[in-house]
């Protein structure tokens, strides 16, 4: 029964959403194996966000589905997959009480939580912060806070919705080494984002999505070098230009 | 973390002050004093000039150091009081107007009436006396001067015995207030007290008991202009709410305060009542015909 | 009339410690704050669960409790006085003329209040919140402890406005309470009461005293609100 130890592959089936009349996201396919750090790529409004919440279950698609190698993505009761937003959602409290928070919501035993969530607060440099009412926190900080928080629910698969979009560089850089970190550990990333140089320096694969098609599916490397499609190609010579 | 101790705290605080008020009407009852088995307070629908004038303050102490019995007096308008009884929500109503009195108990709702006291009405108005009543002891004239002359008087309107006194009064002046009020004619429906803060705003003329004008300190350039005419005396009477009509009307304790009131104890106590020496209440339950 | 002598009156009242002067303060502040608490206890969650809620008649369920602050203290009290009476229909309790009564009259006219504000405050900071409670589990109505313990500072607001209502109120304490000495007369009854005797003096002194005391009563929460606001940012 190896397949009921993972909650991948993921699958977009024909995945469509539709808002206000306007067909937001048209039939996407696309399939996220264990491992890697998968870019959504695309220009703003080209669906990627969208996707990520499809994804995610935030919202339901209009036709089509998402399909997970253990139901809904929950495993042994337990949802395995996680979302950090490009807007970092800090609750009124300290950092620590927010990790405790979110493991407390995901069911996580009153005697675990203060345990995890100062692992988490270690493993991400935070520890230093715990008692830090968290709004209170940098960009930077509260990203990574964002970031500590979702990693303490043990995510098999993180969905980062362009977390890196309100940084500094300096911030972006730590960030960008966080999640080399997560997808060293075995964490599967699926990231949102329209930085071209982000999607360079750290996605394994890109999904480049354009008017909320999915236009190209490639492996990183060929992506950048050798786009296939008309609009890739566009959207690489207007990104060098800039 | 002090801000979270700090919400707590007041929490707790908020908590414990509203446990007290609310355990107060659950409170342990007082040794029964009557035959109601735990009874430990009635409760009496009374007027404003026996509450406003102090009378209550005076008399109530006494009575509750004799029997244990707390009394709790709601004062409202002679009309209103009687309404308490009719609904239940009074062991005893203790009011002054006999002829609602005894509309009271003929249709069932409590009795016997028993004459307590009387006090008697003052017509009070402004020192310059523009309708040049003062010093007269006939009421009827004073009201058809104030009438003639469309001086500003105030009314209670408010049903209470006061206001019924008021009018029968117009009525013994031969002056139909339906057809000749006009705008001198101020009907408030409110209390005593507040007739009196009108009249002494506006300077008008008002009907009081002498009792609530006595105790009155916001007077202005109020004085008693006329007094002595036998058709002011202001006759009480207090009677049982009917326990056969509202089945927790508290009969013993209730019977126990009326018969205190009617008794040598309870008259004496009432005559004895003064402010800057006068008397204000003349106990008579012993005359029948009150 | 003299001002200066309200003061004074205000004065010899708080100095001269009068137990049946501090009974009536005791007792106006912990029917207020009972009647507060009960109305939190319910108006929290209430206000929580219309924000969240979607239904048809929604708006006009907002719009009800939005007019619902504006309930004349007077119509609460009758319509609580017409239930509680010995010939109404929960008449059998003999709560009329009693401080649960007046708690009850007072409760009702902050309910509104404490639900129209919770129900603004808790929308907007779901809006804030709603993808990362979704993301960890939190769907639908199981936000609410979330939202109304993050918003505590906030809905701190909500109720001392409930507060102020109740304190300041004296149509509907007096008509279910029955100003009875010694066991309902409030602070509010009591100015009535005084004024009716043409004591101005010494209404405007209880007036004075009632002042101060809801101006302590507002500084301590909204400093304690402030602090704590500070903290959660």
């Amino acid at each position: 029964m190896r397949e009921t130890t993972s909650i991948l592959p993921l699958s977009a089936e024909d995945l469509s959403f539709e808002a206000g009349g306007k067909l937001l996201v048209s039939q996407l396919r696309f399939a996220i194996q264990r491992g890697g750090l998968t870019a959504l790529l695309g220009p703003n409004g080209s669906g990627k966000s969208l996707t990520l919440r499809l994804c995610h279950g935030l919202i339901r698609p209009s036709a089509g589905r998402v399909a997970w190698g253990a139901e809904k993505g929950v495993l042994a009761g337990v949802k395995r997959h996680a979302m950090v937003f490009q807007k970092p959602v800090m609750l009124r409290r300290s950092a620590r009480a927010n990790i405790v928070h979110a493991l407390a919501a995901a069911g996580v035993a009153r005697a675990e939580r203060q345990e995890r969530a100062v692992a988490a607060l270690a493993r991400f440099g935070l520890d230093a912060l715990s008692e830090n009412p968290a709004r209170l926190l940098s960009g930077g900080e509260q990203q990574r806070l964002a970031i500590a928080r979702a990693w303490s629910l043990r995510p098999e698969l993180l969905f980062l919705d362009e977390p890196c979009s309100q940084l500094d560089p300096g911030a972006t850089r730590q960030i960008e080494e966080m999640l080399a970190a997560l997808k060293a550990e075995g964490v599967t990333l699926v990231m949102a984002t329209h930085d071209m140089a982000q999607a360079r320096r750290i996605a394994d694969r890109v999904l480049f999505l354009h008017r909320g098609r999915l236009v190209e599916d490639s492996p990183a490397a060929s992506f950048f070098t050798a786009p296939a499609s008309a609009e890739a190609r566009a959207f690489i010579a207007g990104e060098l230009l800039w | 973390m002090l801000a979270r101790r700090g919400f707590i705290l007041t929490l707790g605080a908020a908590l414990t002050l509203s446990s007290a008020v609310l355990a107060q009407d659950a409170r342990p009852l007082a040794p029964p004093a009557g035959s109601d088995a735990g009874t430990h307070f009635i409760t009496v629908a009374s007027t404003t000039s026996t509450v406003d004038s102090g009378l209550f303050n005076h008399i109530l102490p006494l009575f509750k150091a004799k029997t244990g019995i707390e009394v709790r007096v709601i004062s409202q308008g002679t009309g209103q009081a009687l309404d308490t009884g009719r609904r239940g929500d009074a062991d005893v109503v203790f009011v002054h107007a006999r002829a609602s009195e005894e509309k009271f108990v003929a249709e069932g709702h409590g009795g016997p009436r028993r004459p307590v006291m009387y006090n008697d009405f003052v017509l009070i108005g402004p020192r310059s006396d523009p309708a040049g009543v003062k010093g007269s002891s006939d009421i009827v004239a004073a009201l058809k001067a104030i009438q003639t002359k469309a001086v500003p008087f105030v009314s209670r309107g408010d049903k209470s015995g006061t206001h019924q006194a008021e009018l029968a009064l117009w009525k013994d002046a031969g002056i139909d207030l339906a057809a000749t009020r006009g705008s001198w004619y101020r009907e408030i429906g409110q209390g005593m007290g507040a007739a009196l803060n009108t009249a002494s705003g506006m300077n008008g003329y008002v009907l009081a008991d002498r009792g609530t004008w006595l105790s009155f300190k916001n007077r202005g350039e109020l004085d008693i202009v006329v007094e002595g005419d036998k058709r002011l005396f202001n006759q009480y009477g207090i009677m049982l709410v009917n326990p056969q009509r509202h089945a927790h009307v508290k009969q013993a304790a209730g019977q126990l305060f009326i018969d205190w009131v009617l008794g040598a104890e309870g008259q004496k106590a009432i005559a004895s009542y003064k402010i800057d020496g006068q008397q204000l209440f003349f106990a008579n339950a012993a005359d029948g015909n009150a | 009339m003299d001002v200066s002598a309200a003061f004074s009156a205000a004065i010899d009242l708080i100095i001269g410690l009068d137990p049946g002067f501090l009974g009536i303060v005791r007792l106006s502040l912990g029917v207020t704050l009972s009647a507060v608490l009960i109305a939190a206890i319910i108006g929290l969650p209430l206000g929580a669960l219309l924000a969240l809620s979607r239904f048809p008649g929604r708006g006009g369920v907002i719009v009800f409790v939005n007019a619902m602050m504006g309930l004349p203290p007077v119509v609460a009290g009758l319509v609580i006085f017409l239930l509680l009476s010995r010939s109404g229909p929960i008449g059998f309790l003999g709560l009329l003329f009693s401080p649960s009564a007046m708690v009850l009259a007072q409760a009702v006219l902050v309910l509104p209040i404490i639900v129209a504000i919770t129900r603004q405050l808790t929308e907007n900071l779901h809006g804030e919140y709603r993808e990362h409670l979704a993301s960890v589990g939190l769907t639908g109505f199981r936000a609410i402890p979330t939202l109304l313990w993050d918003g505590r500072f906030a809905l701190a607001t909500a109720i001392l406005a409930g507060f102020g209502r109740a304190s300041a109120e004296v149509g509907a304490v007096l008509i279910v309470g029955g100003n009875i000495a010694g066991y309902t007369r409030t602070m509010t009854t009591a100015i009535a009461l005084e004024t009716s005797k043409g004591d101005l003096p010494l209404a405007l002194g209880l007036g004075l005293v009632l002042i101060l005391l809801t101006l302590v009563i507002n500084a301590v929460t909204y400093g304690a609100s402030r602090a704590g606001a500070r903290f959660a940012g």
